[in-house]
C-alpha cells in the first residue's frame, strides 16, 4: 500500500522540493559528501592505475613466471642435483600451452655455458638460452632495443641467428650495433639479428642482460651436441643415448637405429626424445600462478606416466616470494583508501545529520501541519528520510563526476595512470546510500515523534 | 445519523502531581449539513475540544462517534488516516509551505492519502479547487506573493482536496481585517450551502459566530448552551450529569 507509484513519486518530489527550498544550505550540506566520494572515486582510480602499474613491472620481472626443470637424475646412490635428469621434452611445452588454461606463454629452454667470441674479443656470457620467440613473451621481453627476433620457422630449421643482451654488445662491439654481424659459439658462426632491451640484475643479483638467445634446436643440435664431450660443463643433453630415454619412457623404445658419427655429424636432424634443460611458463595473471602450477603438475604427471605413489619426475618453481610482496602492496594500497574513505564519508555524514536536525526543528510547524492532514508518523519519517538520502544520493552522484573529473585532471596533468574503477562508483553510491539512511535516520525519527498539537502550536 | 456524537467527554491534563481537568463532561451532537461556531473565552477548554473533535487528541473518558465510527480508541496512526480522509483543517496562521507555490499546497495531503490518485487527476482535482475558492489566475503563487485573505483560501481549497465531510476552522479570521473576515465567512456559508460540508468554525468572536446557524458556548469545561439542534430542545444539565 506505501509502494504506490503515485506516492512514491510525490514523495520523492516532495522531498527534493523541500532540498530546493534551501538550495544553497543543502548545496553546503552535501558538500561533505560530495568530497568525500570524489575523494574516494579519485584516489581509487589512481591507487588502481598505479596499482595495476606496479603490478605490470613486477610482472614484467617475472612474478608470473614458472620455471619447470626436469627432477634430479641418479645413478648408484648419487644423485646429481636438481635439472640434471632429462623427462621434459619440447612436446611437453607444447602440450602445457594447448591444454593448460591458466597459462600465457610457454618456452622451452636449452641452456650452455660457453665462450662467445667476436673478432678478437671473447666472453662467457652467464646465460646462453636456446629458445623459441615466445621465450620473449614469457619473461616479457618483447620489445627489442634494435633488429628482430628469430621465428619459429627459424627454430624449426635450427637457423644460426642469435639475440645479444646488453651486457654481450657491450663486452664484445663497445656498444656498436652488432646487427649483422657474426659471433662464433664454439665455432659454429651465429648472425646477430637482434639485440634485446636492458632488463638489469634479477631477484638473485644475476646480470639478466648478460644473455644469447638463439633456437633451441641451433644449441641443441649445433651447440652442445657436436661440442657436448669437450665442454663438460653441460648438464648432459645428450638426446641420442636410446637407453636413458627408453628407461624413462617404457613403451615407446622403437628408436631410431643408431647413426654413424658421420652421418651424424652431417645432418644433425631433431630425434623424437630430445630432452630440453627447462620450460619457462608465464601464467595469464600473477594471481593465477598456483592454478597454472596444479594443472602443469597433473598434465606432466600424465605425459610421464608416473603411477600415482611414483613422486615428481620435474619440479616447478615460482616466484612466490614476489607475488606474496604483490599482494601484501596492493592490500595495504586498498585498505588505506578505505579508511580515508570511511573518515571523509563519516564526517560527511555528520553534517547531514546536523542540517537534518535544524531542518526538522525549522519546520516543526509544517511537520504539525502535514501529521493535522493525515500523515502517520511513519509517513513523516519517510519523508525526512527520503530527503537525506535523496540528498546524499545527489552528493554521490556529483562526487563521481568531482571524482572522475580530478582524476582525468591527475591523467592529463601529471601523466599518471588512472583507471576507472566501477567497484568504486558501485561502492560510493551505496556508501552514499547508506551514510543518507544511517545520519537521516535520527532526525527523522524525531521528527515523526513530535505531537501534532504541539507542533503545530510551535512558534 | 448525526456526523457527530459526543458522549461526557472528559480531558484531563497531568501536570506532575496535579490534575488539571480541562473538559469535564461534554455531550453534543452535529448532524451533516451544519454550520456550527464553537465558542468560548481562552482557557475555556475551546481549543482542547477542537483538537479532540479533529481527532488530532484522545480524550479522558467518554465517547465520540465521528460519521458512525468510535474514535476515542483509534491509535495515532488510525486517526491519521481519519483525520485525512474526513476532516479538513484550515487554521489562523494559515499554515502553507513557504516557498511552495499555491498548486503544490493544494496538493499536499493527496500525499498521504490512501487512494492512489494519478498526479494528473490531482492537479485537475487541485486546480478546480483553487478556481473554486477564487484563485484559478494564481495557481503557481507562492505564499509570500499572496494577501492573508488570498493565502487562507489556498488554505480552503487544501483542506478539501480529499472532499472530506467536515471541516474545521481554527480562528480562520483572526489574522484578516474585518472586509477580508467577510469574504472568507461568506465562503465557507457557501461551501456549507452549496456542498453540504458540515463546517465548525472556532472563534471567540461572536460577529463570526454570528455566521453560524447554531452557536455552542464553552465555558469551564462545560457546554453552556448549544449542545443540540436548535430544533431539539438541549439536554438538561442533570441528565447530563447522571449520563
Amino acid at each position: 500500500m506505501s509502494l504506490l507509484p503515485g506516492r512514491v513519486y510525490r514523495t520523492i518530489r516532495a522531498a527534493l522540493h523541500a532540498l530546493r527550498r534551501n538550495v544553497m544550505r543543502s548545496a553546503l550540506t552535501t558538500l561533505g559528501i560530495v568530497i568525500g566520494v570524489g575523494a574516494v572515486i579519485a584516489m581509487m582510480e589512481i591507487g588502481q592505475g598505479s596499482s595495476r602499474a606496479i603490478r605490470e613491472s613486477i610482472a614484467r620481472s617475472g612474478a608470473d613466471n614458472l620455471m619447470i626443470q626436469p627432477g634430479a637424475a641418479s645413478s648408484g646412490g648419487i644423485t646429481f642435483g636438481g635439472g640434471s635428469g632429462m623427462s621434459l621434452t619440447p612436446q611437453d611445452a607444447e602440450a602445457i600451452l594447448r591444454e593448460c588454461g591458466s597459462v600465457r606463454a610457454v618456452a622451452p629452454v636449452v641452456r650452455t655455458r660457453t665462450q662467445v667470441v667476436y673478432g678478437n674479443r671473447n666472453w662467457i656470457p652467464v646465460f646462453i638460452h636456446g629458445t623459441v620467440p615466445a621465450y620473449l613473451d614469457v619473461r616479457g621481453w618483447r620489445d627489442l632495443q634494435e633488429g628482430e627476433a628469430f621465428t619459429d620457422q627459424e627454430v624449426r630449421n635450427a637457423s644460426k641467428v642469435c639475440l645479444l643482451g646488453q651486457t654481450l654488445v657491450r663486452e664484445l662491439f663497445d656498444d656498436q650495433s652488432p646487427i649483422g654481424q657474426e659471433v662464433r659459439v664454439k665455432n659454429v658462426s651465429f648472425k646477430v639479428i637482434g639485440v634485446l632491451s636492458r632488463k638489469g640484475a634479477n631477484m638473485m643479483g644475476m646480470d639478466q642482460d648478460d644473455i644469447l638467445l638463439a633456437p633451441w634446436t641451433t644449441i641443441k643440435y649445433r651447440v652442445s651436441n657436436t661440442q657436448y664431450v669437450q665442454s663438460g660443463q653441460n648438464t648432459g643433453s645428450d638426446a641420442s643415448s636410446g637407453g636413458t630415454m627408453g628407461r624413462i619412457y617404457p613403451g615407446q623404445t622403437a628408436l631410431y637405429p643408431e647413426r654413424m658419427a658421420s652421418q651424424l655429424a652431417d645432418t644433425p636432424m631433431p630425434v623424437r626424445f630430445t630432452n630440453i634443460d627447462q620450460i619457462q611458463v608465464a601464467a595469464r595473471t600473477p594471481e593465477l600462478v598456483p592454478e597454472a602450477i596444479r594443472e602443469i603438475r597433473l598434465l606432466l604427471r600424465d605425459r610421464h606416466r608416473l603411477r600415482a605413489d611414483e613422486p615428481d619426475d620435474f619440479s616447478i618453481r615460482d616466484m612466490t616470494e614476489m607475488t606474496r610482496q604483490l599482494k601484501q602492496t596492493s592490500d595495504l594500497m586498498t585498505r588505506l583508501l578505505l579508511i580515508v574513505a570511511m573518515i571523509s564519508l563519516v564526517v560527511g555524514g555528520v553534517g547531514i545529520m546536523n542540517i537534518m536536525l535544524v531542518s526538522v526543528t525549522e519546520r516543526t510547524r509544517e511537520i504539525g501541519l502535514r501529521m493535522a492532514v493525515g500523515a502517520r508518523a511513519r509517513d513523516i519519517l519517510r519523508q525526512f528520510l527520503t530527503e537525506a538520502v535523496v540528498l546524499c544520493m545527489l552528493g554521490g552522484a556529483f562526487g563521481i563526476a568531482v571524482g572522475r573529473g580530478s582524476s582525468w585532471m591527475v591523467r592529463t596533468a601529471l601523466n599518471w595512470p588512472t583507471e576507472l574503477s566501477v567497484a568504486a562508483i558501485v561502492a560510493s553510491v551505496a556508501v552514499s546510500v547508506s551514510v543518507g539512511v544511517i545520519f537521516g535516520f535520527y532526525p527523522a525519527w524525531k521528527a515523526s515523534r513530535l505531537d501534532p498539537i504541539e507542533a503545530l502550536r510551535y512558534e | 445519523m448525526p456526523l457527530i456524537e459526543l458522549e461526557n467527554l472528559t480531558k484531563t491534563y497531568r501536570i506532575g502531581e496535579i490534575e488539571l481537568p480541562v473538559l469535564r463532561g461534554i455531550s453534543l451532537s452535529i448532524a451533516r449539513g451544519e454550520l456550527v461556531a464553537l465558542m468560548g473565552a481562552s482557557g475555556s477548554g475551546k481549543t482542547t475540544l477542537m483538537n479532540i473533535l479533529g481527532c488530532l487528541d484522545r480524550p479522558t473518558s467518554g465517547r465520540y462517534r465521528l460519521d458512525g465510527q468510535e474514535i476515542s480508541g483509534l491509535s495515532s496512526d488510525q486517526r491519521a488516516i481519519l483525520r485525512n480522509r474526513k476532516i479538513g483543517f484550515v487554521f489562523q496562521n494559515f499554515n502553507l509551505l513557504a516557498r511552495t507555490s499555491a498548486l503544490d499546497n493544494v496538493l499536499m495531503p493527496l500525499s498521504y492519502a490512501m487512494e492512489d490518485v494519478s498526479e494528473k487527476e490531482a492537479r485537475r482535482r487541485a486546480r478546480e479547487l483553487l478556481e473554486r475558492v477564487g484563485l484559478g489566475d494564481r495557481l503557481d503563487h507562492q505564499p509570500s506573493q499572496l494577501s492573508g485573505g488570498q493565502q487562507q483560501r489556498v488554505a480552503i481549497a487544501r483542506a478539501l482536496i480529499n472532499h472530506p465531510p467536515l471541516l474545521f476552522a481554527d480562528e480562520p479570521t483572526g489574522n484578516l481585517d474585518s472586509r477580508t473576515s467577510e469574504e472568507i465567512l461568506t465562503m465557507f456559508e457557501r461551501l456549507n450551502r452549496e456542498e453540504g460540508i458540515t463546517i465548525i468554525l472556532v472563534t471567540h468572536e461572536a460577529d463570526v459566530a454570528a455566521h453560524a446557524r447554531r452557536t455552542i458556548h464553552i465555558k469551564d469545561g462545560l457546554i453552556e448552551n448549544g449542545a443540540c439542534d436548535r430544533a431539539a430542545p438541549p439536554p438538561a444539565r442533570a441528565e447530563e450529569k447522571t449520563r
